[in-house]
């Protein structure tokens, strides 16, 4: 399959001119560099199928400190997940006494040297969780800018250059707004529309905004409810995208272009740990897990099963191949049958865990509180009585991480409050 | 409710004299316009993405224009032109280009430019020349810019820090002093910390402003959240001697003092532990002028507050957290007597960390120094 190709920056004067053959100009792109390849970028939290799961990347089994291609210091905290497009990586930072200097940095992927910084003026309110900062929701990206959001609800579009091409103030639009412990709701982009999800115990909607222009294509009042959950994009049954938005009511089916509402379940949902999206089925961290199957006919999805003892913490279920896992915030990992919820095996990591599970290759990286990357492999699990195993390295990052980890170019990116690494480099495949 | 625009914030930088003194080239009058006239909910985005690419090429000697355009700049267009500086001043450092230091520090000097934009020419001088940077900061001890009074403020800190163990009077002179300049309320804990370590005793009440005497009445009824919607009787007429149906009898006004160092307001003292209800505070505040002040509130209840009768904000999030300042809420004092009110909700929970039903309250100016009543 001939990967999608998008320029991330100027064209080179042969792709203006040139008449060939597809595959030779996708080839001839992707050799001039500086290119969004979006297969293989990781363009949001959880990746760009929100999933967790990199789609065509190797990263090594074993880590170590020579693993770590190169590491920079950011200016200010942050727990948002970077964004990698073609040689770009893209992270969001906030500082101040105040947490109200917002920061978008752009790095150059081989080295980490920073090609440009942007900074805004919160307008919205900062005050956060003193573990998390105005930096917590992730940005995304769709191949030609940058979208980035924070605790604030500030919310800034750039292109790769890092000019600017819109801003918008949701916190200051709409003043009550904000939840006092923080927000962490990161972005999605489908269909030309940027998705923000403000949900909280006062002014609670969802907005979809103009990629373009950043001008409210529609606004959904949500349940007035503090949520943390992120949405994802998921398949509908006729093949357009569907919006899934969780809440504390359940998880309903938008549609992005319109915000036109399709289907809800209403069984209730936690409001930290989000909806994952694996062969068509939702994982909702509802009653335990439960996954559901949405229909044609615009009614609620067929729930499939229920496993209340597979119970997400604050990390986000994964689903790798047959195999769901869920991570509670104390380190234990389960792992289950996709097809009926059956718990298979059950690990005790090193916790406490904050951030989800990233995946390539079928391995599990998580990243715990203090810093500690244990790499899992489930198919080392022979006996599941002995799943311990499964962990294949340790590596100590020795700073708290609490954000999600991105996965591109063969390597894993994990960022501090204060520092971004590259672990991993494409020689060491 | 009249929402938008009431968290102080900008929209109060007025223009200096409505023109741009530095000034940049004609040709971009109109784009750095068309940036300032952006607005809430993304108005004047379209145009200004396409002005911001004029303007954000300028060469590096209209800095100081484009930081003057942020005099009187609404909070999105600050960021607008924030980035468009940022852009300038990368370009041309990449480039070799040269910052015209001179210009930039000329501007940083005077103090009526907005307070963002000398900050941000502070970070380009530091940037082009950290040791000019360096010694203008101490001259900021006063300044109203908060990020550039605050480190000169932390200047202070460390250098009476450094003769704790030598002069502990020293020290204890010059955290003194360092709190006599603080405005921020992490930076005032931290000098009342290090002043207590040394036994010098800090009066917290006073060096916040704290509005300590209250008249109180309560409980209302708010079963279900409802109370927060609901006018009881001191949002229809406030009438300190009345007595009025509460929501498990009649209840009357009663005073109330906070002793506390953090001025809290704690409607548990005088009506006990409750659930589900609703209070309210009275207090009068004396001025001797017509002033703007901002209204200043931590409370992790639902709330609403007015001043002399006028609603400036409420808001129906519990339990999540409280600080200080946690809410800036602008607003004008009358000459004479001015009369605040507070309105405090409790919900249903019942956990430990949800017995709170209480705020804080105090009124300052822009930069955080107390405005404290006159009677």
């Amino acid at each position: 399959m001939i990967p999608k190709i998008e320029s991330a920056g100027p064209i080179p004067f042969f792709a203006k001119t040139m008449k060939t053959h597809p595959i030779v100009a996708a080839v001839l792109l992707a050799l001039a560099g500086g290119l969004s390849n979006q297969a293989a970028d990781w363009t949001q939290f959880r990746g760009p199928g929100g999933d967790g799961i990199a789609p065509d990347t190797r990263l090594p089994t074993s880590l170590d400190a020579g693993a770590v291609a190169w590491s920079v210091n950011l200016p200010g905290r942050g727990i948002s997940s970077p964004v990698i497009v073609g040689k770009r990586v893209f992270v969001t930072a906030s500082s101040g006494a105040r947490q109200d200097r917002l920061h978008v940095l752009c790095f150059n992927l081989a080295d980490g040297v920073l090609l440009w910084e942007r900074q805004f003026w919160a307008t919205g309110r900062t005050q956060t969780h003193e573990k998390i900062s105005a930096a917590t929701p992730s940005p995304a990206s769709d191949g030609q800018r940058i979208y980035a959001i924070f605790s604030s609800n500030d919310c800034a579009a750039l292109d790769l250059d890092g000019n600017l091409l819109w801003f918008r103030g949701l916190g200051r639009d709409y003043p009550n707004a904000s939840n006092s412990l923080g927000m962490s709701s990161s972005l999605v982009v489908a269909d030309g529309v940027v998705v923000a999800q403000v949900e909280n115990d006062s002014e609670s909607f969802t907005a979809g905004l103009d990629a373009k222009t950043g001008l409210n294509r529609w606004k959904l009042d949500r349940p007035k409810k503090a949520n943390w959950t992120s949405p994802v994009v998921m398949k509908g049954t006729d093949g357009k995208p569907v919006l899934a938005l969780q809440s504390s009511k359940g998880v309903t089916g938008v549609e992005p272009a319109t915000g036109k509402v399709l289907w809800n379940y209403d069984q209730g949902a936690s409001t930290v740990p989000s909806v994952t999206v694996a062969g068509g089925r939702l994982y909702v961290p509802s009653q335990g897990l439960t996954v559901l199957e949405p229909t044609s006919d615009g009614q609620a999805p067929k729930q499939v099963w229920r496993a209340a003892q597979l119970r997400p913490g604050t990390p986000s279920p994964v689903v790798v191949g047959d195999r769901v896992f869920t991570l509670n915030d104390g380190g234990i990992l389960s792992c289950a049958d996709v097809a009926d919820g059956k718990r298979l095996w059950q690990l005790r990591l090193k916790g406490p865990f904050s951030s989800t599970p990233v995946i390539a290759s079928g391995v599990l990286y998580c990243v715990n509180e203090k810093g500690l990357i244990q790499v899992v492999d489930p198919a080392k699990v022979t006996d599941p009585a002995k799943p311990e195993s499964a962990v294949t390295s340790e590596f100590d990052l020795g700073q708290t991480i609490v954000g999600t980890p991105s996965i591109a170019a063969g390597s894993l990116f994990v960022r501090s409050d204060g520092k971004l690494w590259r672990i991993g480099r494409d020689s060491a495949l | 409710m009249q929402a938008r625009g009431l968290l102080a914030g900008g929209f109060l930088f007025l223009t200096l004299g409505g023109a741009l003194q530095a000034g940049v080239p004609a040709r971009l009058e109109g784009p750095v316009q068309v940036l300032k006239a952006v607005g809430p909910e993304g108005k004047g985005n379209a145009e200004a993405s396409a002005a911001w690419k004029q303007v954000a090429s300028a060469p590096l000697p209209v800095l100081p224009g484009l930081l003057e355009a942020m005099d009187g700049a609404n909070d999105y267009a600050l960021n607008w032109l924030r980035s468009a500086v940022e852009s300038v001043e990368e370009r041309g450092r990449k480039s070799g280009g040269k910052i015209p230091v001179a210009a930039v520090e000329e501007f940083l000097r005077d103090t009526r430019h907005h307070p963002r934009a000398r900050r941000l020419a502070y970070e380009i001088l530091q940037r082009a020349e950290p040791e000019r940077a360096r010694r203008l900061l101490p001259g900021f001890v006063k300044d109203p810019a908060n990020e550039l009074r605050r480190d000169a403020v932390q200047l202070l800190v460390v250098a009476a820090g450094e003769k704790v163990t030598g002069d502990r009077a020293a020290a204890v002179a010059g955290y003194r002093e360092a709190l006599g300049h603080a405005r921020e309320a992490d930076q005032i804990d931290d000098l009342a910390k290090k002043l207590g370590e040394l036994k010098e005793k800090v009066d917290l009440q006073k060096v916040f402003g704290w509005v300590t005497r209250w008249k109180m009445v309560g409980p209302f009824d708010n079963t279900g959240g409802a109370g927060f919607s609901k006018a009881f009787p001191p949002e229809e007429k406030l009438d300190v001697a009345a007595e009025m149906d509460g929501k498990s009898g009649k209840v009357r006004w009663v005073d109330f003092e906070s002793k506390d160092d953090y001025g809290l307001i704690d409607f548990n003292k005088p009506f006990s532990d409750l659930k589900e209800v609703t209070g309210y505070a009275m207090a009068e505040f004396w001025s001797d002028t017509a002033r703007p002040v901002q209204l200043r509130l931590g409370c992790k209840n639902g709330w609403k507050v007015w001043v002399n009768g006028k609603l400036l904000f409420g808001r129906d999030e519990y339990h999540r957290n409280m600080e200080i300042d946690q809410y800036r809420l602008a607003t004008e004092l009358k000459p004479g007597r001015n009369v605040l009110l507070v309105k405090c909700c409790q919900n249903e929970q019942k956990e430990d960390w949800t017995k709170e039903w209480e705020f804080q309250l105090r009124l300052t100016d822009e930069q955080g120094t107390p405005i404290v009543s006159t009677k």
